[in-house]
């Protein structure tokens, strides 16, 4: 076999074991999207459609519906705005409290620091379980709607309950998120400013803070999606029905509509649609969000 | 471009921010290693902690030193005061009014007593059998759940740092299921797994394997493993993120210094490069194991409160015990149990991020 030929064997050899591996990134796609797409196809179909075709086969000629996705998106649509309402602003809070705890442990160092810090970090990984009882205690107890004689407070009082329960449960992740970065801030540059005479607060507003964006955007495209996500403090805390998040109008309507799977699969389509958007534009984000939990 | 940010670790990315080099990370990361030699020079020059101690306080330098220090913990106070004050109440407070609530006999409407308390619940506990099968069931699922989610996520990192095209949406894809709600996916996955018409009895049939189809989510002998597979298809997904970071952090010489001994590729893999991959198992195993812990959501979505004998976790006793029965005392001994085995996990993690300066 001359040099060349062997060349040649190799590089088909190479290529080989290239298409073999396109082939099982490929399988590996499938696999992941095989329930998402067989969810969106039978959304598409009548009952009589899913139930005489195969669940990824697109839905044949006259078994073509957007019913469902009327029905749920109808079910769904008061579940979306609580969920909007309620997600939103305590994403930012819970950032913002985490940027802030993670400077003051971070760039403003000082002997005993770590312990703190340590309390912030577990925090991450309590199972929210052994806090559910308390909590429905203390929210009876706080009881927001009859101390404020608001009529919003009274409105929404489900919603700012759970609202306030999410920000205290993500600091510990965003402090974790927005320490790893902070901690790679030139100490040289807050120390010139200090020496300038700037307060830590102006550090923080001036600097700190204009080069937290990045970290800003992980944090929050992170934490959006745990908040939008979560069912369990939802169904513990909020009880009045005007103030259901969809993830628990979505568990309703799944348990009421027991056999009717486009309908369900149109459901949880509307419900995930806003995390769905947000990982698509910003899936980069997400996964540094995902990773810095460890 | 995202694939070369994508490749460090997270606190490695913030290359525009730092000014000097790869060795800040090593300072930075840990405040053990902080406190030995002071990130913050007040002259600008090294400053060796231990030096200024032994002069004693009639060298001005170092007192100044710690008055600087001492005000800087007062400058930080209002930083990390606030969020520092809501982790202690709805965390520690919480967890330790459970543990009070778990000593009463609390059940039914109206308060608890605190006034009489003693170790009942968990006298009870230890005798109910339905604790002992969940205890098992958790056992189980976070076991095989945190394995099988490794082992994917291991191969798919590998697969995926093969230098491949597309390599952002195949990445994408994988962490998609990571992005979206339990309830969601448990719908899906109900979908997936429905005796007559689901994907998963579908694809045996097409293949021939009828014999294989089960009713995957009512059968006792299948519901555990059915739920164990679509959360490892859930989870995975995060297990590659984490090993390709840890895969990138490898210098590119380890690898061709073993293809010039001629190391097969898997002898590559399994010699060389898993065993530098320690680090990034144990975080993800720590993630994953308290995971299991906690999952209840989709366990809700599937089966309620009830899911049998065969598939019943400690996290879903809890809620059938306390807000089902309404049995408070009961279900915040529950919780307790729960709290205990995670951290008897995190501990031991936290522990040693903190030894090996990564905290």
């Amino acid at each position: 076999m001359s040099a060349a030929d062997r060349a040649r064997s190799a590089a088909t050899g190479l290529d080989r074991s290239r298409v073999a591996l396109y082939l099982v990134l490929l399988a590996m796609v499938a696999f992941y999207l095989a329930p998402l797409e067989s969810g969106l196809m039978t959304a598409f179909k009548t009952p009589e459609g899913f139930r005489t075709t195969t669940p990824f086969a697109l839905p044949p000629i006259g078994e073509f519906t957007v019913s469902a996705w009327g029905m749920a998106f109808e079910r769904l649509s008061s579940g979306l705005l609580n969920s909007a309402m309620m997600a939103v602003p305590a994403t930012v809070l819970s950032a913002l409290f985490g940027s802030l705890a993670a400077y003051g442990l971070t760039n403003l160092s000082w002997r005993g620091q770590i312990g703190v810090l340590m309390l912030f970090v577990a925090g991450v990984f309590i199972p929210y379980q052994a806090v559910l009882v308390p909590l429905t205690q203390f929210w009876s107890f706080v009881d927001l709607g009859g101390r404020i004689p608001l009529a919003f407070v009274d409105e929404y009082q489900g919603l700012i309950n759970l609202g306030i329960t999410h920000v205290a449960y993500g600091i510990p992740i965003c402090t974790v998120l927005f320490r790893s970065y902070y901690a790679t801030i030139d100490e040289d540059m807050l120390e010139a400013a200090r020496l300038d005479g700037a307060s830590a607060a102006t550090i923080y507003r001036r600097i700190v803070l204009p080069l937290s964006v990045p970290i800003f955007a992980v944090t929050l495209i992170y934490q959006f999606t745990q908040i939008w996500n979560d069912l369990l403090f939802a169904i513990v805390l909020v009880s009045d029905p005007s103030n259901q998040v969809v993830t628990v109008a979505l568990n309703q309507l799944q348990g009421s509509f027991v056999q009717q799977f486009n309908l369900q699969m149109a459901g949880a389509f509307v419900a995930a649609l806003p995390t769905l958007v947000v990982y698509v534009l910003f899936g980069e984000q997400f996964a540094k969000g995902v990773a810095g939990e460890t | 471009m995202s694939s070369g940010i994508f490749a460090a670790l997270i606190r490695d990315t913030g290359g525009s921010v730092r000014s000097d080099g790869p060795d800040v990370d090593s300072d930075a990361a840990g405040d053990e290693a902080s406190d030995a030699e002071p990130r913050v020079r007040t002259d600008g020059g090294t400053v060796v902690d231990g030096a200024g101690e032994r002069s004693g306080s009639a060298d001005a330098e170092p007192s100044l030193r710690s008055r600087f220090r001492r005000s800087r913990f007062l400058e930080s106070i209002p930083f990390w005061g606030p969020p520092g004050v809501l982790v202690l109440f709805f965390v520690y407070g919480a967890i330790g009014w459970n543990f009070v609530i778990s000593l009463t006999g609390w059940e039914g409407l109206g308060s608890p007593d605190y006034s009489s308390l003693s170790t009942e619940m968990y006298t009870q506990l230890l005798a109910d059998s339905s604790f002992h099968a969940a205890f098992q069931n958790t056992l189980v699922l976070l076991f095989a759940f945190t394995v099988l989610s490794l082992v994917v996520g291991l191969l798919l990192a590998i697969l995926v740092d093969q230098k491949i095209r597309l390599e952002n949406t195949f990445r994408t894809i994988y962490l998609l299921p990571m992005s979206l709600s339990f309830v969601v996916t448990a719908i899906f996955w109900s979908w997936m797994y429905n005796p007559s018409n689901g994907l998963i009895n579908e694809l045996l049939r097409a293949i021939g394997l009828d014999a294989l189809t089960q009713a995957w989510l009512s059968d006792p002998q299948f519901k555990l493993a059915a739920i164990i597979f679509a959360l490892m298809w859930q989870f995975s997904g995060y297990c590659m993120v984490v090993y390709l970071a840890g895969l990138r952090a490898i210098p590119e010489s380890q690898y061709e210094a073993a293809r010039i001994d001629g190391a097969s590729t898997t002898r590559l893999y399994w010699r060389v490069i898993i065993p530098q991959l320690r680090a990034s198992t144990m975080s993800a195993a720590v993630v994953l194991v308290v995971f299991a812990l906690k999952a209840f959501d989709f366990l809700f979505v599937l089966f309620g409160v009830n899911p049998g004998q065969s598939a019943d976790i400690l996290s879903v006793m809890m809620y059938r015990v306390a807000f089902d029965r309404v049995q408070w005392a009961y279900g915040s001994a529950v919780a307790m149990v729960l709290f205990a085995m995670a951290l008897g996990v995190i501990g031991p993690y936290l522990y040693l991020q903190y030894r090996r300066g990564e905290l």
